[in-house]
């Protein structure tokens, strides 16, 4: 066998395998679609998604999932108010400003953040923030927005101050020198050039943060309380939608319109968080092009 | 030249050493720099001659481990004693770097940037300055009709002339240029130079240089380094017809370096 044929043979290889993900991936989306479009013979697509009343098991049944997509953008905002000052602001931090011991730990420690399994932050939530919200706030229940957007954002801060870093540490050594040079301090060399210049990466990582909040499963299964209901204050419940689906698919009946309903929230799950990786290669991509020079 | 330099002298080092961690990159070091005068400063790669021009201005401060011994002397006020500021230090003595380096932001925005961290807040104020600023640096001509446009689309020399301009803008009385034309085309490097001429009646310009050529024609006094140290110092002239030094002849006739 000559070297040419190896490399063709290593390059088909390659093409096989890369295509198997990309078909499996395709698979369980037409899945998703072919267990979820049936709905839509009971119910019409407004209905659904606008609907009030997510009363799957009664008889007739109700489809809105409308309470369900408010919990789940809810608690995705909220845990973003939180995650969005820590990871930006800890990234900003690590990546200009702290001696490199201090860096190194703080690196370990958000390693050791994102490692952590969202069930056991699920525990955390239960256990400990709870019950402290409950007593503080004097609430029948603990299990609420507030919550659950707080365990979200610990999950989403290694997310953030990870990627934010990455923008920070690609912004080119000479505008800092630059910066300086025309007698600027280091933070307003911070503040006026390193984040502007490194804002599309930020923006990406923030994006990806939400979209991590808005799919996590296990964490506000057991910290958002479950109510399907619109919130009318922080210290409601919620049932986020992959709440919903996790707890309920046990207990739907094969292709019933229950479980039709399901798997239709979990194609509204999903396109959420296509829209928000798209936003998010958009942003990084459109800045790339420019140089992010209209900043 | 030597008879007059108390009243033209405008920074001077005094038995300067820097060391880079245990590494020792200028020995003794003791320079004196002339008012509204181009000096060159040459030598071969590693020679120091950089790390002389980023210590006139306290750059090298930003380099961990960077530690320097001995004074600087700025009209009279020692740079490296505790008290000094060095964002002070920098507001006053600019640089430019070898690469053009512009902020990703508008021309406009590029030249302002010092003023506004110095407080010029006033629009019309910060339109003049940089109409100043920009004819100093003859680029008013050519972008006066783009001043909202990104820096980065400029060309690489109009890019340096943008940067010369930014330096500018903070009125300084020093520019420190460090290798201001080495990733330049002929043609811009020439412009470049006519402009370090026409600079020099306003402002005291120091150059490290690659280029002995260009020592030659735009500089009046000449130094030249070699591994950390100032081998001679003298007129330009006198350094490429006669230098003091045989090591600098050697260097200047292209026997070594």
């Amino acid at each position: 066998m000559t070297r040419h044929q190896k490399e063709i043979i290593i390059k088909n290889v390659f093409f096989v395998f890369s295509l198997i993900s990309i078909f499996i991936l395709g698979l369980i989306v037409v899945f998703l679609f072919r267990e979820g479009i049936p709905l839509f013979r009971e119910v019409s697509l407004r209905d659904f998604i606008f609907g009030m009343e997510w009363y799957p098991t009664y008889s007739p049944p109700s489809y809105g999932i409308w309470p369900l997509i408010v919990g789940s953008l809810i608690v995705t905002i909220f845990s973003s108010l939180i995650a969005v000052p820590l990871g930006v602001l800890s990234a900003v931090y690590i990546s200009e400003i702290a001696p490199p011991a201090m860096k190194e730990v703080l690196k370990a420690i958000i390693e050791l953040l994102a490692g952590l399994p969202s069930v056991v932050l699920g525990f955390f939530g239960m256990v400990i923030i709870a019950p402290w919200l409950q007593e503080t706030f004097d609430l029948p229940t603990g299990l609420n927005i507030v919550n659950a957007s707080v365990i979200l954002a610990i999950m989403a801060v290694p997310t953030i101050s990870s990627i934010s870093e990455d923008a920070l540490y690609a912004v080119p050594n000479e505008f800092k020198e630059a910066s300086y040079a025309l007698g600027a301090t280091k933070f307003e060399t911070i503040a006026r050039i390193i984040i502007p210049a490194a804002l599309s990466g930020i923006s990406t990582a923030i994006i990806l943060g939400m979209a991590r909040a808005i799919g996590e499963t296990m964490v506000v299964l057991m910290v958002a309380g479950g109510a399907a209901a619109i919130p009318e204050s922080i210290f409601d419940s919620v049932r986020p939608m992959p709440a919903s689906i996790a707890a309920e698919m046990g207990e739907a009946p094969f292709r019933s319109g229950h479980y039709h309903a399901l798997f239709a929230t979990g194609i509204v799950l999903f396109l959420m968080t296509l829209a928000f990786n798209l936003i998010a290669d958009y942003i990084s991509q459109k800045f790339k092009e420019v140089g992010s020079a209209t900043l | 030249m030597e008879n007059d330099h108390f009243d033209t002298e405008i920074i001077k080092t005094k038995n300067v050493n820097f060391y880079y961690g245990a590494f020792k990159a200028l020995t003794d070091i003791t320079m004196n720099f002339e008012k509204r005068n181009v000096t060159a400063l040459i030598g071969p790669s590693g020679c120091g001659k950089s790390t002389l021009l980023r210590l006139l201005n306290r750059m090298n401060d930003l380099i961990a481990g960077a530690r320097v011994e001995g004074e600087v002397l700025f009209e009279g006020m020692n740079i490296y004693d505790p008290e000094v500021d060095p964002v002070e230090v920098r507001r006053r003595i600019g640089m430019v770097f070898q690469k053009p380096n512009p902020f990703p932001k508008s021309i406009f925005n590029n030249i302002t940037y010092g003023p506004r961290l110095t407080g010029t807040a006033n629009k019309s104020d910060l339109e003049a300055l940089a109409e100043q600023s920009l004819k100093q640096a003859v680029l008013w001509d050519e972008v006066k009709d783009i001043l909202g446009r990104s820096a980065m689309t400029l060309s690489g020399g109009q890019q340096q002339r943008l940067c010369i301009a930014r330096a500018l803008a903070m009125k300084p009385d020093i520019l420190l240029m460090d290798e201001p034309t080495s990733a330049l085309d002929p043609i811009s490097t020439a412009k470049i130079e006519e402009l370090i001429d026409e600079l020099k009646k306003t402002y005291t310009i120091i150059i490290v240089t690659h280029n002995m050529q260009q020592a030659a024609r735009i500089s009046d006094k000449t130094g030249f380094f070699y591994i950390g140290k100032l081998i001679e110092y003298n007129a330009t002239e006198k350094i490429f017809t006669n230098p003091d030094v045989k090591q600098t002849e050697d260097y200047i006739t292209g026997r070594f370096g």
